[in-house]
């Protein structure tokens, strides 16, 4: 019964497993993004201070979210690798960085952006926008730690513990807008309250959030895809994957 | 739909510069890197085949210096 859980530890049957799911991922991560952005640019009202502006919200607030959820999978998947010496957990953590980079850039670049006409400025140095970029930061570290190891096996425990150090800065960036004054507006969506927002735009926005998850697990078994040929490349089934097509 | 026309959308109320300068930095960066993870996993595969040319080349050479590798999980793929 437990063999499936265990199966997530071979390299081997990930990269089967993956092929398998790919192209469901695929077309879902295409039919959720043309909904949600037909939801969101079409079909979604306009805010009455800030007008279409707001539509930035349908990228920005993906992307700022992805990029912590992108953290956290990172770091306790670096952290199982480090505990249980578990490769796949380190092939996992490793693919996950540069993805969760880019949704990191995207959001600041995106918040930047929406905040000129709406604030006045593309930046300040508040606790939620400072905080998301100390996670960029973060994520390039890793990535550099990472590759400044010869050895392999070094280099994913010492930025699976950068990964793990790091995770703090992920409750700092949520509650920042609670615990001081910020330029950046607080939580719209509670687990508590009934969110505050429209309901079309509420639509259109978990549509988009929804599109940004599936194309991630798109992107990560893609890139883990890679990893996995690269590391395994020892090995006799890989061997065989390779020169026999 | 809020727009009645196309050149209404295009213009976002005055604020077509920021909305498509943000959803197109947005596209450019996922597509790219959507395609850039698919052909990582190819030219690996390319570098692999070049690699497994030299070894063999070298093993045939001095058979001891074969590798033995992969390990229990191998297994649990499959053939």
């Amino acid at each position: 019964m437990w063999t499936w859980f265990f199966q997530l530890a071979s390299p081997k049957w990930v990269y089967r497993f993956s092929d398998k799911l790919l192209p469901w991922f695929r077309a879902a991560t295409l039919i959720l993004f043309v909904v949600g952005l037909v939801l969101g640019l079409l079909f979604s009202p306009v805010d009455y201070q800030q007008g279409n502006t707001v539509r930035i919200l349908y990228i920005h607030v993906p992307a700022a979210f992805l990029s912590m959820f992108v953290y956290v999978l990172m770091a306790i998947s670096g952290g199982i690798g480090f505990i249980w010496r578990i490769k796949m957990a380190h092939i996992v953590s490793v693919s996950c960085a540069p993805i969760g980079a880019i949704f990191t850039f995207l959001a600041l670049v995106t918040g930047a952006v929406w905040g000129k006409p709406t604030w006045g400025t593309y930046w300040v140095w508040d606790a939620r926008l400072t905080s998301e970029l100390i996670l960029l930061f973060l994520y390039l570290g890793f990535m550099a730690l990472h590759n400044a190891f010869d050895d392999r096996k070094t280099a994913d425990r010492a930025s699976a513990v950068l990964a793990l150090v790091g995770l703090v800065n992920i409750p700092i960036i949520h509650f920042s807008v609670e615990w001081w004054n910020s330029l950046h507006q607080g939580a719209t969506i509670s687990k508590f309250e009934k969110p505050s927002m429209d309901v079309d735009m509420l639509k259109a926005l978990l549509m988009m959030i929804a599109a940004f998850q599936v194309y991630f697990i798109t992107v990560l078994l893609q890139r883990v895809k890679a990893e996995i040929l690269e590391r395994e490349k020892l090995s006799g089934w890989v061997k065989k994957l390779v020169t026999n097509e | 739909m809020y727009f009645q026309s196309f050149q209404e959308f295009v213009e976002m109320g005055g604020h077509g510069f920021y909305v498509w300068l943000c959803y197109g930095i947005v596209l450019f960066s996922m597509l790219s890197y959507f395609f850039y993870s698919i052909q990582l996993a190819k030219s690996n595969q390319k570098e692999l085949v070049k690699f497994y040319t030299r070894m063999d080349a070298r093993s045939q050479a001095s058979p001891k210096t074969q590798n033995q590798s992969g390990d229990i999980t191998d297994d649990l793929g499959g053939k």
